[in-house]
């Protein structure tokens, strides 16, 4: 939803960033404000996930130039637990199985310390339970899996819709989406899609990352971006989605020889 | 003239030489095993770092100990018992099973049947010699010798708490688990200042006997640790063994395991914690004398500080034991730039037709996991506590269910 007048929630000025003295990212802008939903798009290795980690504080990746304004702050200067706690959130591509740390005990940990951030008093056991039964219907996921280590022996759909229940849990005000729809099926795809719209209000916006149309086919996005070679080389709205699904990143590689830059 | 070589003497030699000088003279039921064991005792060198058994286990802390034996231990602060549990409390000289009624199932070995059963176990006879061992013998005033017969419903718990006072105390328990009987053993070692605690547990189990056994240790950092388990395993018994070792000073641990005749299932689970400047050794050994045994074993170490984990991990599959089916892991994490970790497994295989498995691995806290965590606004010391629990929860949830009154996971967490 396009608001001309909605407040900026994140800004990212001449983004550069690198990984083992590797330049990855050389150069993103993009500002996103409340109410928005932006997709990201380009071929693999062009600098997607690198830009989702870089906002959400990896430790392996160091920026080296530019800036990024999160609800009027410096989100660079921020632990990555910090960033996390005043509302920014990472769906993970690859979401990481910690054995023996109970799903159940992360969600209530992970929820409280946003909450406490926001002023908002902290849920005890039986109060979390009530809210996160609440909220697992958002992604229809089954509460068995509360009681499993996070993401240990999940399969790829069932890790994404925990990804997707974190999101419902936390109440984000950006959050980036990294390849949520890679390892669904038709019908998890569409169930997790849905409770993405749910949570997506005027308040909040959403970075989808994606590869293909058929997730921008359920969440609808109000920009599409393409980013090839660690930058942002062409914005649109979601006909260029649709554009990109016809012809392929050819015509961005003949953008980029020209440039002389591959 | 010729000079006689100068004899070096350790601290620990003198330590030991002092002590059987103020020993009170053998007295007892045991007074004749006790006045052999100190003979050997005075001339068998302490172990020292020169021999492989105990090359990275420096006992020289122990020398540090009052070379005296411990007469009276006060009442440990142990939490409310259940109608599940029959506790006993070790002291030093008082008989612990006195006014003690003991669960169906469970009775006394009487004077013969302990001289009879003592020593018979396949381990320690091969073990004469050993320091540790010698030593207890020496010292221990009296065998807690119990018969187990049919299913124990109880769980036994024997609690033994040296608190603050200085010297050593000795603990002998001689287990005879009877045909298709079943035990669940909790042993609790707990110490609070400058002492050595020794403690043997000889365990038989006759075929088709199932021992769920739970040790329990934790120390201070002036205090030491000497514990040996020996089991000697008829086929089709079941061991199940679970140990949490924290917080002493000098530890050393030593399961030893027999399958007399293999058809046996040996289960090990074992972690321990080192912070400051502590060792903790766990040399283990399991041996298969006949076919078709089997071994599920697990050892995982936290090194914090500048603190040394030490694990030795024998298997012994000789000609006989075929189709033995062993697998033995060693996890350890290592929180400090100044810990240590010392990790061997050793496995002995001559048979051909076997299945053992053994792999180590070293490392700190997983880095993604470390990050996932906090991307959900978790702070940096709260997500390293999480990952911690997790890796102490998998030894520590197999302890007998009464071991969890003493909450085990809060103390070793606060250790750390």
């Amino acid at each position: 939803m396009i608001c001309t007048d909605a407040p900026v929630l994140i800004e990212i000025c001449d983004l550069h960033a690198r990984v083992d003295d590797q330049p990855i990212l050389n150069g993103v802008n993009l500002t996103i404000k409340a109410g928005e939903i932006h997709a990201l798009m380009g071929r693999n290795g062009s600098g997607k996930s690198t830009l989702s980690k870089v906002l959400a504080g990896h430790p392996a990746y160091s920026v080296t130039q530019g800036s990024v304004r999160y609800c009027g702050q410096d989100l660079l200067t921020l632990q990555p637990d910090q960033r996390s706690r005043i509302g920014v959130f990472l769906g993970f591509q690859y979401p990481v199985e910690i054995p023996g740390v109970s799903n159940l005990e992360f969600l209530r940990v992970s929820t409280n310390a946003r909450r406490l951030e926001k002023g908002q008093e902290e849920l005890d056991t039986f109060a979390f339970e009530d809210f996160v039964q609440e909220r697992l219907g958002l992604v229809q996921m089954d509460p068995a899996f509360l009681d499993r280590s996070v993401n240990e022996g999940f399969s790829g759909g069932e890790k994404k819709r925990n990804e997707i229940l974190q999101m419902a849990l936390l109440e984000p005000l950006v959050a980036i989406l990294d390849e949520t729809d890679s390892g669904l099926d038709i019908d998890a795809l569409r169930i997790v899609s849905a409770g993405v719209n749910q949570l997506s209000n005027a308040e909040n916006a959403i970075l989808l990352i994606t590869h293909y149309q058929r997730l921008l086919d359920l969440i609808k996005p109000d920009y599409v971006h393409v980013m090839a070679a660690g930058r942002i080389v062409r914005s649109g709205d979601k006909a260029l989605a649709l554009e990109l699904e016809r012809n392929g990143y050819e015509w961005v590689d003949q953008g980029l020889k020209a440039l002389g830059t591959t | 003239m010729v000079e006689a070589p100068i004899k070096h003497r350790s601290a620990l030699n003198n330590w030991r030489d002092k002590l059987l000088d103020r020993l009170e003279p053998p007295s007892g039921p045991m007074a004749d095993l006790q006045a052999i064991a100190r003979n050997q005792l005075e001339s068998l060198p302490a172990p020292n770092c020169s021999q492989e058994d105990w090359r990275f286990c420096d006992l020289a802390p122990i020398a540090e100990i009052e070379p005296r034996q411990i007469f009276s231990l006060i009442k440990p602060a142990a939490p409310v018992v259940t109608n599940q549990v029959t506790r006993v409390v070790i002291g030093a000289d008082q008989d612990p099973l006195a006014g003690v009624v003991l669960p169906e199932g469970l009775t006394l070995l009487n004077e013969t049947e302990l001289k009879q059963s003592l020593g018979n176990n396949s381990n320690l006879a091969t073990s004469k010699g050993h320091w540790p061992l010698e030593l207890n013998q020496a010292i221990a005033p009296r065998v807690i010798g119990l018969r187990v017969r049919g299913k124990v419903e109880e769980t036994l718990e024997l609690v033994c708490d040296a608190g603050n006072n200085r010297g050593v105390i000795a603990v002998h328990v001689l287990l005879i688990l009877e045909e298709k009987s079943k035990l669940e053993l909790l042993q609790v070692q707990l110490s609070a200042g400058a002492n050595l605690t020794s403690v043997v547990v000889e365990v038989q189990l006759q075929k088709g006997a199932q021992l769920q056994h739970g040790l329990l240790a934790l120390g201070h950092p002036q205090s030491a640790l000497l514990a040996h388990l020996s089991v000697d395993q008829e086929p089709t018994s079941e061991l199940c063994q679970a140990s949490v070792c924290q917080g002493w000073g000098v530890m050393r641990h030593e399961p030893h395991l027999n399958q007399l005749d293999g058809g046996a299932h040996t289960e090990l689970r074992a972690l321990q914690l080192v912070n400051s400047n502590q060792l903790a050794d766990t040399h283990s050994c399991v041996r298969f004398n006949g076919p078709e045994g089997a071994l599920d074993q697990l050892h995982k170490a936290v090194a914090a500080g500048n603190g040394r984990s030490v694990f030795n991990g024998v298997v012994q599959v000789p000609r006989e034991a075929q189709r033995t089916n062993a697998a033995q892991l060693s996890r350890s994490l290592l929180l400090s730039d100044r810990a240590r970790i010392d990790t061997k497994p050793e496995l002995k295989i001559v048979a051909d037709d076997v299945k053992c498995a053994h792999g180590a691995t070293v490392s700190r806290l997983q880095q993604d996991a470390l990050f996932y965590l906090q991307s959900r606004g978790i702070a940096p010391p709260q997500a390293a506590q999480l990952l911690l629990r997790a890796f102490c929860d998998e030894v520590i949830c197999m302890l007998p269910p009464a071991a969890h009154a003493w909450q085990p996971l809060a103390r070793l967490l606060d250790a750390v």
